[in-house]
């Protein structure tokens, strides 16, 4: 198997754990990923609402050097996702936004690839029984809510998943030998940037998800998305500080982080030094230091 | 409260309704109000209109009280309401047709969204791609707090977290041409 | 040279407004064969029917052609108005100008030229119409009633009653149907099964109602008044002349199974009935979960029976009989919510539907009438109704309101109101409907006595937070997000077809809509009648319903039923098929074609060299052939030919439009 590989502004600073995970399991499961080379931002999600036309053409730009390459293109952002997705989308159902996007690009994206989440290929292709191969460390049961967040099952028709109850990240759990908590809140927003934009707005969003995760029993949360993956993990910080009685210490990982460990990468390789919220105690645990 | 004079407002929305439908896809008239969106929208809680009285404000051609709603900029975009709509409409598409069209007229009641909106795509046009420390700096300094998220600094940039120049690539000039020529084929911005 | 007249309609402004009906009557005066042409505003009415009577007088016409509407519509009528001007009915064509030209093409000018188009295809065919006569047969004087709940026996009560005899079949064990399974009935609050019970029994002491229950509607053939139809009698393992009904068995019966009556929130065993009051309160084993067709081990109900009925060797039984009328009556089933993610997808235990909280507040139910959530037994203090379950939703369910929902929700919250001190109700709405008598005056009692909550908004998302369940909606009256905490949850699921209501359709060759409900024959005007002469419909099968319409539909099915049986003998028309016998050469390809067994063979005398042969010729027999023409098409020689549409007709047509 063989990607175009387009890690997203995110993944090169504030998502970076997720590119280095990314590349240890793509190494372990063969799967090949070639940067696409000199990627732009996808625009996500300031560009589709500041100018339609413009959030169809940034990604298509990508979506057009990866055609000339003639791979798929592997995204693991879910925002990246589901704005390569909508143009992919929207260029293969309209022979005009094609021939629109096609003017403002400069370039010709015919449709002829489309875009794929991390998730979908390194779980859903691979296979579990692959990834269950190999496995040489097991989670040992950590109880871990899966964390979807909202756009990597959206729009609905066009996902990999199920729109209101996803399994992927969960049967993966389950695979490594951890216990994947049912919960309600796999699909709930984070609310993106708003965080950043509207404190407050923003921080409730994370604040229902984090306390719905905790009283599921989870002791950790997974995730395959940088936004959410950084309002969950750098916004417990600010919660614990800005709200009463919030005292919040839930290990957020990047499934693909999990994998590696499992796959016996080293921890500190896999990037989970990296995030705020300390992670060695619940690894610790179930002896995956 | 001024009673609305339904005769001229739908007479006077039905050109911009009829815009929303083609830029969106949706025909707001096919809402039937049962206010699912809203139930679901995790932003709801915080808007003046909640996504079905935007839907609602568009059906009885009331148009600038929803371009001028805050609704529209805090929508997170995460589709939850098209997901669940039992008419298949896709009200996030509205709320993106409207924020589009807000900025167009040059209503942008939420003043730090659009900042950073703004902000953020200053840096793709300029960069090719978001420069994260530049762009949440300029934006903590103009929306005057400029030690926001500051705590947070040092050890991002420990962890390659943050990076303090911007990448540039090398097809930036080709990026900054494709937002020149989007702004020109979908209507300039006042 | 045949003398026709045409006579085109204006139907109001229906054709006048789109066609220029006076230059298609002028166009059609300058047609072969037409020696007189007008137009008039309504051509049905007796006045317009008079115009057609005076221009037959006046001007000694042999042929009639009417341009209006569908020959669905007014055939009959004018094919009469001939009749009683002296003609022979079926020297007539009618154009179709109206939902072949004035409905559907906008622009007046091209809708024009084709409904000129339309009567000059008409007068060509007229002059080659022949005088046709009907024929008649007789009447199976018996009824079948597909289907035993309310409105089945309902049906089966009518018909009864006026002295013909009348076969329920019923697949399931028991007659009853969905009644059986509801505890109080709306608006008056009375016992469903009081009201029921004693119909059960009437039907099956009822001299004239004879009852299959356990069967099953095998196949159908034959037509109006002269149906063959095989019925098949499940093996109920169960020798039905001997049992007493006593109970020893299902009481010693060691294998517990979920009851499908109690919507599986309780027991049965796996002899047994579905209920104490059924009709015929006898058993059936459930070969399928039975320990003895399981393993071979067991046999105890046959070792404790008193009168020796238990048979494990029964088998299905297939039976034909001849009846005159059908009715179907096979009711609905309730809308699956495991679609409904945002819901739980069916998995959270205590998110149940209508149905189950009707078994749940049944003294006979599984929780003898305590209003208790299935998970832990818990009597529910805050109730969440939501509406609109399925219904009115064509994302994930269907577009169609099932009409019954608003009332029945509305009951269900004045009785947890009754059966639970200090409840409380909050019921989730899009619209409230209640068109029927004594419906509205419920409903508000529910809101203002009952202290149930309206709340206008569809529910987004139910999920589980500890032992409460989390209902998030909007208030949309005021635009806010609500959330309640709540230990049930009633959806109101929708009323939806039988699954296999298509094969039923098919079976019995009646039309269906797109979710799965039987046609009727008109919306307004034949709402019991199907396009299958002969074939009638009640009760929710058509449609949702609720009981008093279900009823009400069910009298007017019976009487039209009754109308039919009650004749001595049955015009048939007299479009029928017709064989050439100079060139049909015998080969009899045709008799198996015909699906109402009207062709046979038959030997005919001729001269052939001048010495008399006998040579083999298909015949139709002119009762039984329904002049679906399929007969037509499958000879080889063209010998056949259906009347009234023969090949020089429809030739004559082509030409006259195509030449």
């Amino acid at each position: 198997m063989k990607y175009a590989y387009y890690p997203g502004c995110s993944l090169h600073s504030t998502g970076i754990e997720y590119d280095m995970s990314s590349q240890l399991v793509a190494g372990k499961l063969g799967v090949e990923l070639k940067e696409i080379p000199d990627w732009n931002c996808c625009g996500a999600s300031a560009g589709h609402t500041t100018n339609h036309l413009l959030g169809l053409a940034l990604p298509a730009r990508n979506l057009a050097i990866a055609e000339k390459e003639g791979l798929d293109v592997m995204a693991p952002c879910a925002s990246c996702y589901n704005r390569m997705k909508t143009s992919e989308v929207a260029v293969k159902s309209s022979e005009e936004t094609k021939a629109k996007v096609a003017e403002v690009t400069e370039m010709e994206y015919e449709g002829k690839v489309g875009v794929k989440s991390a998730l979908e290929v390194f779980v859903k292709e691979a296979g579990l029984d692959a990834i269950k191969s190999l496995a040489v460390k097991n989670l040992g049961g950590m109880k871990i809510a899966a964390y979807y967040g909202c756009l990597l099952v959206r729009p609905v028709g066009i996902g990999f998943d199920d729109p209101e109850n996803p399994m992927t990240m969960d049967d993966m759990v389950t695979a490594l030998g951890g216990e994947a908590v049912d919960w309600p809140f796999k699909t709930e927003c984070c609310g993106a940037s708003l965080p950043t934009a509207r404190e407050m707005v923003g921080l409730k969003l994370v604040y229902d998800i984090l306390t719905m995760a905790q009283s599921a029993g989870a002791e950790a949360i997974v995730t395959a998305c940088p936004l959410c993956f950084m309002n969950l993990d750098m916004r417990q910080n600010d919660l614990n500080k800005k709200v009463d009685n919030a005292n919040f210490q839930l290990p957020v990982f990047y499934f693909t982080e999990l994998m590696a460990i499992a796959f016996g990468e080293k921890p500190a390789k896999t990037g989970v030094r990296k995030h705020f919220v300390d992670t060695s105690s619940v690894l610790a645990k179930y002896n995956l230091k | 409260m001024q009673p609305i004079n339904l005769t001229s407002a739908l007479a006077a929305g039905k050109d911009f309704v009829e815009k929303v439908r083609k830029a969106s896809g949706v025909d707001v008239k096919a809402c039937y109000q049962c206010g699912k969106c809203s139930a679901g929208c995790p932003v709801a809680f915080a808007m003046d209109y909640t996504p079905r009285q935007v839907m609602r404000l568009l059906q009885l051609g009331l148009t600038e009280e929803a371009l001028k709603s805050h609704s529209i900029w805090l929508c997170a975009q995460c589709e939850t309401c098209s997901a669940r709509c039992p008419r298949q409409l896709e009200p996030a598409k509205v709320m993106e047709a409207l924020r589009i069209e807000a900025k167009k007229a040059g209503f942008e009641t939420e003043d730090e969204i659009a900042t950073f909106n703004e902000k953020f795509l200053r840096s793709v046009a300029s960069n090719g791609r978001v420069f994260e420390a530049g762009l949440v700096i300029g934006f903590n300094l103009a929306t005057v707090r400029p030690f926001k998220d500051a705590g947070v600094a040092p050890s991002m940039l420990v962890n390659g977290k943050l990076k303090l120049l911007p990448h540039k690539i090398k097809g930036r000039d080709a990026v900054r041409r494709m937002f020149e020529k989007a702004e020109k084929m979908e209507g300039e911005h006042k | 040279m045949r003398r026709t007249g045409v006579f085109v309609c204006h139907c109001g402004s229906n054709i006048a407004g789109t066609v220029d009906v006076e230059r298609v009557a002028k166009e059609a005066a300058k047609f072969p064969n037409v020696v007189f042409a007008t137009d008039y505003k309504y051509m049905c009415s007796e006045p317009g029917q008079q115009v057609i009577k005076d221009a037959i007088k006046e001007h000694n016409l042999d042929r009639v052609v009417v341009a209006s509407c569908s020959p669905r519509m007014h055939e009959p009528t004018f094919r009469r108005c001939l009749e009683s001007a002296g003609m022979n009915p079926y020297l007539f064509e009618m154009a179709n100008i109206r939902e072949h030209c004035s409905w559907v093409h906008p622009d007046k000018e091209k809708g024009t030229i084709k409904s000129i188009d339309l009567v000059r295809k008409a007068a060509a065919k007229v002059v080659k119409d022949e005088p046709l006569q009907k024929s008649s047969i007789g009447i199976t004087k018996r009824a079948l009633v597909i289907g035993g709940g309310i409105a089945g026996i309902q049906v089966a009560l009518d018909i009864a009653d006026a002295g013909f005899p009348v076969t329920i079949v019923e697949k399931e064990p028991t007659i009853g149907g969905r009644m059986a399974q509801i505890d109080k009935t709306f608006p008056t609050l009375d016992c469903s099964a009081c009201i029921l019970t004693p119909k059960m029994v009437d039907a099956s002491q009822h001299p004239n109602i004879e009852i299959l229950s356990y069967s099953e509607v095998e196949k159908v053939e034959g037509y109006v008044g002269n149906f063959d139809i095989t019925i098949r009698k499940k093996a109920r393992s169960v020798d039905m002349s001997k049992c007493t009904g006593c109970g020893t068995c299902w009481e010693k019966c060691p294998t517990k199974v979920d009851s499908e009556f109690d919507m599986q929130l309780g027991k049965r065993k796996a002899i047994y009935t579905p209920f104490p009051q059924a009709v015929p309160n006898k058993p059936v084993i459930d070969r399928v979960n039975c320990t003895k067709f399981r393993t071979g081990k067991c046999g105890i109900c046959q070792k404790v029976c008193p009168t020796g009925a238990v048979d494990y060797e029964q088998q299905d039984e297939l039976i034909t009989e001849k009846y005159g009328a059908i009715v179907v009556a096979t009711g609905f089933n309730q809308f699956d919510h495991s679609v409904y993610g945002e819901y739980g997808y069916g998995k959270y235990p205590d998110v149940i539907t209508g149905l189950h909280f009707e078994r749940l507040i049944n003294a006979s139910g599984p929780t003898m009438g305590k209003i208790k959530r299935p998970s832990d037994h818990k009597i529910p203090e805050t109730v969440v109704f939501i509406k609109c379950v399925g219904s009115r939703d064509e994302a994930k369910g269907k577009s169609y309101c099932s009409r019954t929902c608003c009332m029945y929700t509305a009951k269900h919250a004045t009785l947890v109101h009754e059966k639970i001190p200090g409840s409380k109700s909050y019921i989730f709405y899009m619209d409230v409907r209640t068109p029927g008598k004594g419906y509205e005056e419920f409903y508000k009692r529910t809101a203002e006595e009952y202290e149930a909550q309206y709340i206008r908004g569809r529910v987004s998302k139910v999920y589980q937070k500890g032992d409460k369940l989390v209902v998030r909606g909007e208030d949309s009256l005021i635009g806010r997000p609500v959330e309640i905490e709540a230990d049930m949850v009633v959806l109101a699921n929708a009323m939806v077809a039988r699954e296999d209501a298509g094969d039923l359709a098919r079976t019995l060759g009646i039309s269906y809509d797109k979710d799965n409900f039987f046609t009727e024959a008109h919306p307004k005007l034949r709402p019991v009648e199907t396009h299958t002469a002969g074939v009638f419909l009640a009760g929710a099968c058509q449609g949702p319903k609720d009981i008093p319409d279900s009823v009400a539909q069910a009298g007017a099915a019976a009487s039209k039923a009754i109308g039919l049986l009650s004749k001595t003998q049955m015009e048939s028309d007299a479009i029928v098929s017709n064989v050439d016998e100079s060139r049909c050469s015998g080969c009899m390809i045709c008799k198996g074609i015909c699906p109402y067994k009207a062709i046979d063979a038959k030997l005919i005398t001729e001269r052939v060299g001048g010495k008399m042969a006998e040579r083999q010729v298909a015949a139709v027999n002119k009762s039984l052939c329904q002049g679906c023409g399929a007969c037509t098409v499958a000879c080889r020689a063209g010998c056949l030919n259906l009347l009234g549409f023969t090949n020089e007709q429809i030739l004559a047509e082509v030409e006259a439009v195509c030449l």
